[in-house]
């Protein structure tokens, strides 16, 4: 219940071809219920269907360092 | 509307204009563009078979796209080379894609152009392209991946356009080493001479323009034929859908406009009524293509992008193409598959199957 407890759950999508990232992504997601997934990407169009995954999913998608394309997914908080 | 979905959807449109303005300018009919036919064309071109058989020409429409998809990553900073996720089995998926298409007489391109023309064996065809997607979607959720690509250097990604571009060259000046032998020249002289089956295209100039300005909104938008089913089984997106959705709209308009329009399984321009063959040619070209990440337009994006897995994917299917029409695998137009073309059909699925189950990793 307590979304921090749960942790952060790593998902190296480099270098994988498509839609391999995206399948491996919510693979995690449904392991890992309210854990926040970082997903390692290395080219825009990863970026984009990933981001387009969580979008559907509900989860929240942040950037933590805007040079590269690795992104943070997390599930949004109530209200 | 996010603006993602404005580049699938602009690219799905501008292609539909793009492949109606070609045909009215001399390509062949319902084959504006055709991904599996042109590369075959240039297989022919540069003598990967039978010299006699009155099929090669270096179609600028393909030049165009790899070029055009490429302007575009540069411009973009996407261009981006990379390569190394089994080339070999990749060379062989591109093969199999080919020879699956030339079966059907078409890529998944030229199933949704034929579509809008009418052509009901594009519906049959489409089935079993869908089957086959899902097929490979089956494996990649178990876990299947040709493994992983590694950053190589800018040369390597330069490989495959510019021997596309040196050929369009030698298309210009009109080239012909050996006497009787490949010839690189105006469509006009060998794709549209006595007996050929497809019957002329467009002009140089026209045709590169329009394969630079598709490469460009391919580029863009990340359109894909197989990726535009695939992932409304994988991610119930319909994000790609849209742009093969919005193409076939617009073929089907410009055709009943253009008077092009003729609803039926008979007397369908480079095509046959052989519905088992059409399915499970598609049904193989749905599969590799699945497993290769892309349908052919989306390899010919990529391999301009600077993936080298990409280039060898499309080499693959020059391979395949030599193979098809050296040894009759290619069906007939009006007429049908080949005992040839089905044994391939059916062996290639099998092999494809096959890599399918030993590729699995987690």
């Amino acid at each position: 219940m307590d979304q921090e407890t749960r942790g952060t759950v790593e998902v190296d999508a480099r270098g994988l071809s498509c839609p391999i990232p995206v399948i491996r992504v919510k693979d995690a997601i449904s392991r890992n219920p309210g854990a926040t997934i970082e997903v390692l990407i290395e080219d825009q169009e990863t970026e984009e269907n990933v981001t387009r995954l969580a979008d559907g999913l509900g989860l929240a998608v942040s950037k933590p360092d805007p040079a590269s394309h690795h992104l943070l997914l997390s599930p949004k908080q109530a209200g | 509307m996010k603006r993602d979905l404005y580049w699938v959807v602009a690219a799905g449109g501008i292609l539909g204009v793009v492949a109606l303005a070609l045909v009215e300018l001399g390509n062949p009919p319902n084959m504006g563009f055709c991904l599996a036919c042109f590369d075959r064309d240039i297989a022919g071109a540069i003598g990967l078979f039978n010299w006699n058989l009155p099929l090669g020409y270096v179609r600028p429409e393909i030049v165009g796209i790899v070029l055009g998809s490429m302007l575009t990553a540069m411009a973009f900073r996407e261009f981006g080379p990379k390569g190394g996720s089994s080339p070999a089995l990749r060379f062989m998926l591109g093969m199999f894609m080919m020879i699956g298409a030339l079966v059907f007489l078409g890529c998944p391109t030229r199933l949704v152009l034929r579509l809008g023309g009418g052509d009901l064996n594009a519906v049959v065809a489409l089935a079993g392209f869908v089957l086959g997607i899902a097929g490979g979607v089956y494996y990649l959720r178990r876990g299947y991946n040709l493994g992983r690509t590694q950053g190589t250097g800018w040369l390597d990604g330069l490989v495959l356009p510019a021997f596309l571009a040196v050929l369009l060259l030698l298309l210009v000046f009109q080239m012909q080493f050996v006497e009787g032998g490949p010839i690189l020249t105006q469509a006009k002289a060998f794709v549209g001479g006595p007996n050929s089956p497809i019957p002329l295209a467009a002009g140089i100039s026209i045709s590169l323009a329009g394969g630079l300005l598709v490469g460009f909104l391919g580029q863009r938008s990340r359109l894909c034929f197989a990726g535009g089913f695939r992932d409304i089984f994988v991610m119930r997106s319909g994000h790609l859908f849209w742009g093969i959705f919005v193409l076939l709209v617009v073929m089907v308009i410009g055709n009943l406009a253009l008077g092009n329009f003729h609803l039926g399984f008979d007397g369908q321009p480079i095509a046959h009524a052989d519905h088992l063959w059409n399915f499970f040619g598609m049904a193989l070209v749905g599969l590799c293509a699945t497993l290769l990440g892309g349908c052919p337009f989306r390899q010919l994006i990529l391999a301009g992008n600077g993936n080298t897995d990409s280039a060898m994917t499309v080499i693959g299917m020059l391979a395949g193409a030599a193979f098809a029409h050296n040894f009759m695998l290619a069906s007939k137009v009006g007429e049908g598959a080949t005992v040839y073309g089905k044994a391939a059909v059916l062996g290639g699925l099998a092999l494809v199957l096959l890599v399918a189950i030993l590729n699995r990793r987690k």
